[in-house]
């Protein structure tokens, strides 16, 4: 028989707000224990929480892009449960009245493009941390760190209609490059900032009923959800070909062991007695709030990966690409705008510039090369006053120099030879050093020419306009 | 002396603010046995005389309240001072801020003389459930003084200091108010900003204020009400100066007497007194007449419900991980907040925490805490159409007068019925009053509750007003 998973996924993702949901502290990530805390995110007895408007508008960005119902009475609700970095004994969530319903996202899969049911977007507040394994940290003994309490996230809980670990992959990939290109997160996994957990069952194809499901945790990586989903569902189908029945439970992925644990009983049996938060008003988007909102929701990437396809008439896959990312998409347009040749830009973008941010691991608004001096540098290629390898060398230097682009290639004597007469001078050289190829060329063995270029090339040290050279060599053969 | 006399006085320099503060401090040594103080600031409060009579002789102005001596309910913070609510699990936590109404005053230059006692989180109408032991009656010490604000209520009776705040629940300023003689007034939900008072039931809560005088209540409620923008839930509606509308006239007063108040359980001496003030008060032109309040019945299920739930929630923050007591000797995690939660609250706050939980579970939700908001938001109506006929709605505070001490406590259920009066007004977010209506033959003190709707505190100082008038 055969089987087939049936996945939902629940993101949360951090938001990229300046201070946190209900107080005014930083959310700047890595500062020291508890120095971005205050009496209201340390849950003292008799404070209060105010809600930053920041996150009502971001929660409203994403559930536009996703074709959300956006609710525009909202209400808060309690989350109850003990835990030590939960300092109020509850979490501030939402319950019964999410802001976002009944959305969407579009993925790409091998059968085609494939929707995704959102079920729903919700605001909430993030805990703190246990601290265990830091050197200042005695054996016995657990610390907590409240400067991640109170961060705002939004909880992103899909339909139950993914189908495959690579399914899964796609749609977390579509997923964080949204929040991304909205601005909203940093979408890091690794960091913490976007965060995701699945339910996954089993059950024969052709089946209409679910199967138990399991839940599945901790996955720090978008390796790790593919990993754990894959080992799950082959553990979940061993059962039921073994005619054994699946345990409803909550797994922890061990990326280590590269297994699924279940969690212990006593942590998993929660009642949260939800209960609407009587310390805040209903927020109320009215349609002014709202109109506003949307006017700030950016182009989209599949409106800009459409867009770039027709505008700039480049191939399907370089678009993929320099789309993938809005700070990329951005910075080629910023080129773009100076610089007509399209594909020579994606060239350089997705050669070059690609190479530079892999190896020094920064995104391209690290980039020192800002799209002015990258056009100047393509114009410099196209009016001939460096040759393409040149050029190179030049956009290497600019890295780690702040100058133009023509301080650059005078600095490095890199500007190309174009005067006809001074090349000549080389290529007269060449032809009386060089008898016997010079032989061979004129006895039909043409090949030989490419050896000839080289050598006036190194005699120029690479600065003679090649086709310059190219061209007076064969008249000066063929004469 | 009224408020408005000392600010005559003090500026005159015909009295002396560090004299004033000896005189309170003396009064709280004389009657330290009615245990109506948690701690007393006496070195700060005559600190701060100093301080506010030398800005007085250097010619400056240092506010409305200059040297009105208050005594704060010991929920409500003061930067660098403990709020221990009466609790174990509190008792050596410092507030690290003021709460903002503590803010407002400071800088209306108010002088804080101590923190005053109360049932512990302010569960209870007698003051009998705190940590630090009972609060005594001042007229007679073996009985309660009402609460659960019963400190700040003896701490205004014998002289402590001008006026006092307490926090109101269900009745917890109403009802020591009756209890003691005094005047208190709930504010209207939304009217006073709880940024800084210790939650129990936060959709329930609000600070309010004991004085000797309706006209001192006002001087008071008038410099913490207004919005803060630290409380989402304080709202924007402006506050009227009560000093001068608080005279107005008030013959064509329409006044409606539920009858649901007036009948079996209220002590008969005390339905004559309210009633004789009433017919005074139609003698002299108000139009007083009986109606039906009959979800009246349902106030006190109700008002348990709510408050307990939202109680188990607020209260789950006292863990022993950040401050406060935390139970020694533990090997776990779950063991420490068990130990901690067991050994650190008094039992009526456990009591009211378990109720709470247990109405918010899985499965009981609609039936309870989902039912009771749905009779709440009736009870609401049913108020808010009474008050499209009336102008205010007077009712006794209290079914009797001060009970004695140890009486009720075994009893939680007759206890509960205690705030059988006041609970409505809570629940429907609208503001009420004690106003004192008279000696009971048992020698105690009882009150008249008036209410009247959101935001129309003034109403209610209008009529304290006149019926003061009518009583001297």
């Amino acid at each position: 028989m055969e089987y087939e998973a049936i996945i939902g996924l629940e993101v949360h993702t951090q938001l990229l707000t300046e201070t946190k949901i209900f107080c005014g502290c930083s959310t700047k990530f890595g500062a020291e224990p508890n120095s971005q805390t205050c009496p209201v995110c340390l849950g003292m007895p008799g404070v209060l929480p105010v809600l930053n408007k920041k996150v009502v508008e971001f929660a409203v960005l994403l559930g536009l892009a996703t074709n959300c119902q956006i609710r525009r009475s909202n209400r808060f609700a309690r989350k109850n449960y003990f835990y030590p970095d939960l300092p109020k004994g509850y979490q501030i969530s939402q319950f019964e009245e999410p802001i976002c319903e009944n959305g969407y996202l579009e993925i790409e899969t091998e059968q085609g493009k494939k929707r995704i049911g959102l079920i729903r977007i919700h605001m909430e507040e993030d805990a703190g941390k246990s601290v265990h394994d830091e050197s200042y940290v005695e054996a016995n003994e657990t610390l907590i760190d409240l400067n991640r309490c109170g961060v705002p996230l939004l909880e992103i809980v899909s339909a139950p209609d993914i189908r495959s670990p690579q399914e899964a992959h796609a749609y977390l990939t579509q997923l964080r490059q949204l929040v991304r290109y909205l601005g909203i997160s940093d979408g890091n996994m690794e960091e913490g900032s976007f965060r995701c957990d699945a339910n996954i069952s089993v059950r024969p194809v052709g089946q209409q009923k679910f199967g138990t499901r399991t839940e599945l945790k901790n996955m720090n990586s978008f390796a790790h959800v593919q990993k754990a989903l894959e080992y799950e569902i082959e553990r979940q189908t061993e059962l039921l070909k073994d005619g054994k029945s699946v345990e409803q439970q909550t797994l922890l992925w061990d990326a280590e062991k590269n297994i699924a644990q279940p969690m212990r009983g006593k942590e998993e049996s929660h009642d949260y007695r939800y209960f609407p938060e009587p310390d805040l008003v209903p927020v109320h988007i009215d349609v002014a709030w709202f109109d506003k909102i949307k006017q700030s929701l950016p182009e989209l990437p599949q409106e800009k990966f459409e867009r770039f396809l027709n505008q700039y008439q480049l191939p399907e896959y370089d678009v993929r690409l320099l789309t993938e990312n809005r700070e990329v998409a951005d910075y080629f347009e910023k080129v773009a705008a100076l610089f007509d040749d399209f594909k020579m830009i994606s060239n350089w973008m997705l050669g070059e510039i690609a190479r530079v941010l892999n190896e020094q691991k920064i995104s391209i608004n690290q980039l020192p090369l800002k799209p002015d001096k990258l056009a100047d540098l393509l114009q410099a290629i196209r009016k001939k006053v460096v040759s393409t390898s040149a050029a190179k060398k030049v956009f290497d230097f600019l890295l780690s120099n702040d100058l133009s682009v023509e301080q650059a290639i005078e600095k490095l004597g890199l500007k190309q030879i174009s005067d006809e007469s001074e090349i000549e001078q080389f290529v007269e050289r060449v032809i009386a050093q060089h008898p016997a190829e010079v032989e061979s060329f004129k006895a039909g063995k043409t090949k030989v020419i490419g050896f000839l270029v080289g050598q006036v090339m190194k005699l120029s040290r690479g600065k003679a306009n090649p086709q310059l050279v190219n061209q007076l060599l064969q008249k000066k053969l063929k004469a | 002396m009224q408020i408005s006399d000392i600010q005559k006085a003090v500026r005159q320099q015909k009295t002396s603010i560090s004299r004033r503060v000896e005189e309170a401090l003396k009064k709280i040594e004389q009657n330290s046995h009615l245990n109506a103080f948690t701690q007393v600031f006496a070195d700060q409060a005559r600190e701060r005389a100093q301080q506010l009579e030398e800005q007085l002789s250097a010619g400056k102005n240092p506010g409305p309240l200059t040297g009105v001596i208050m005594a704060i309910k010991d929920n409500i913070n003061i930067a660098g001072q403990r709020t221990t609510c009466a609790s174990k699990i509190l008792e050596n936590f410092v507030s690290p801020f003021d709460a903002t109404v503590i803010q407002r005053l400071r800088e209306a230059g108010a002088i804080f003389i101590g923190k005053t006692n109360m049932d512990e989180f302010a569960m209870g109408s007698s003051s009998e459930n705190s940590y630090f032991g009972s609060v005594k009656n001042p007229l007679n010490p073996d009985y309660v003084a009402g609460g659960s604000s019963g400190g700040s209520a003896v701490a205004v009776a014998i002289g402590a200091c001008d006026a006092a705040l307490g926090s109101e629940t269900g009745g917890s300023i109403r009802q020591p108010a009756s209890f003691t003689g005094l005047v208190g007034i709930k504010p209207t939900y939304g009217r006073v900003s709880r940024y800084g008072l210790v939650a129990y039931a936060s959709s329930l809560d609000q600070i309010g204020v004991f004085a000797r005088t309706v006209q001192d209540t006002a001087a008071i409620l008038q410099i913490i009400a207004g919005h803060d923008e630290k409380d989402s839930t304080s709202a924007e509606v402006e506050v009227v100066d009560y000093a001068t509308t608080i005279n107005r006239d008030f013959k064509e007063l329409k006044i409606g007497l539920p009858k649901q108040y007036f009948a079996d359980g209220l002590d008969a001496e005390i339905r004559e007194g309210i009633l004789k003030i009433t017919n005074e008060l139609a003698k002299q032109g108000a139009n007083v007449e009986e109606f039906d309040l009959p979800l009246t019945r349902y106030a006190i299920a109700t008002y348990y419900i709510i408050a307990t739930a939202e109680a188990s929630s607020n209260l789950a923050r006292y863990d022993g991980v950040r401050y406060g007591f935390r139970a020694p000797e533990v090997d776990d995690l779950q063991e420490m907040y068990a130990s901690t939660r067991s050994k650190g609250f008094g039992k009526e706050v456990k009591r009211r925490i378990l109720l709470g939980t247990y109405v918010l579970s899985a499965g009981y939700y609609d039936a309870y805490y989902k039912k009771a908001m749905q009779v709440r938001r009736l009870i609401k109506e049913e108020l808010n159409n009474a008050f499209k006929k009336y102008d205010v709605i007077v009712t006794p505070t209290t079914p009797t007068t001060a009970f004695k001490l140890g009486e009720k406590i075994s009893d939680p259920l007759t206890m509960y019925l205690m705030d059988i009066y006041t609970v409505t007004a809570n629940l429907a977010g609208i503001c009420a009053i004690n106003l004192p209506a008279g000696k009971h033959s048992n020698g105690l003190p009882f009150g008249l509750q008036a209410m009247a709707p959101a935001f129309r505190e003034e109403r209610l100082f209008q009529l304290g007003a006149t019926i003061e008038r009518m009583q001297s």
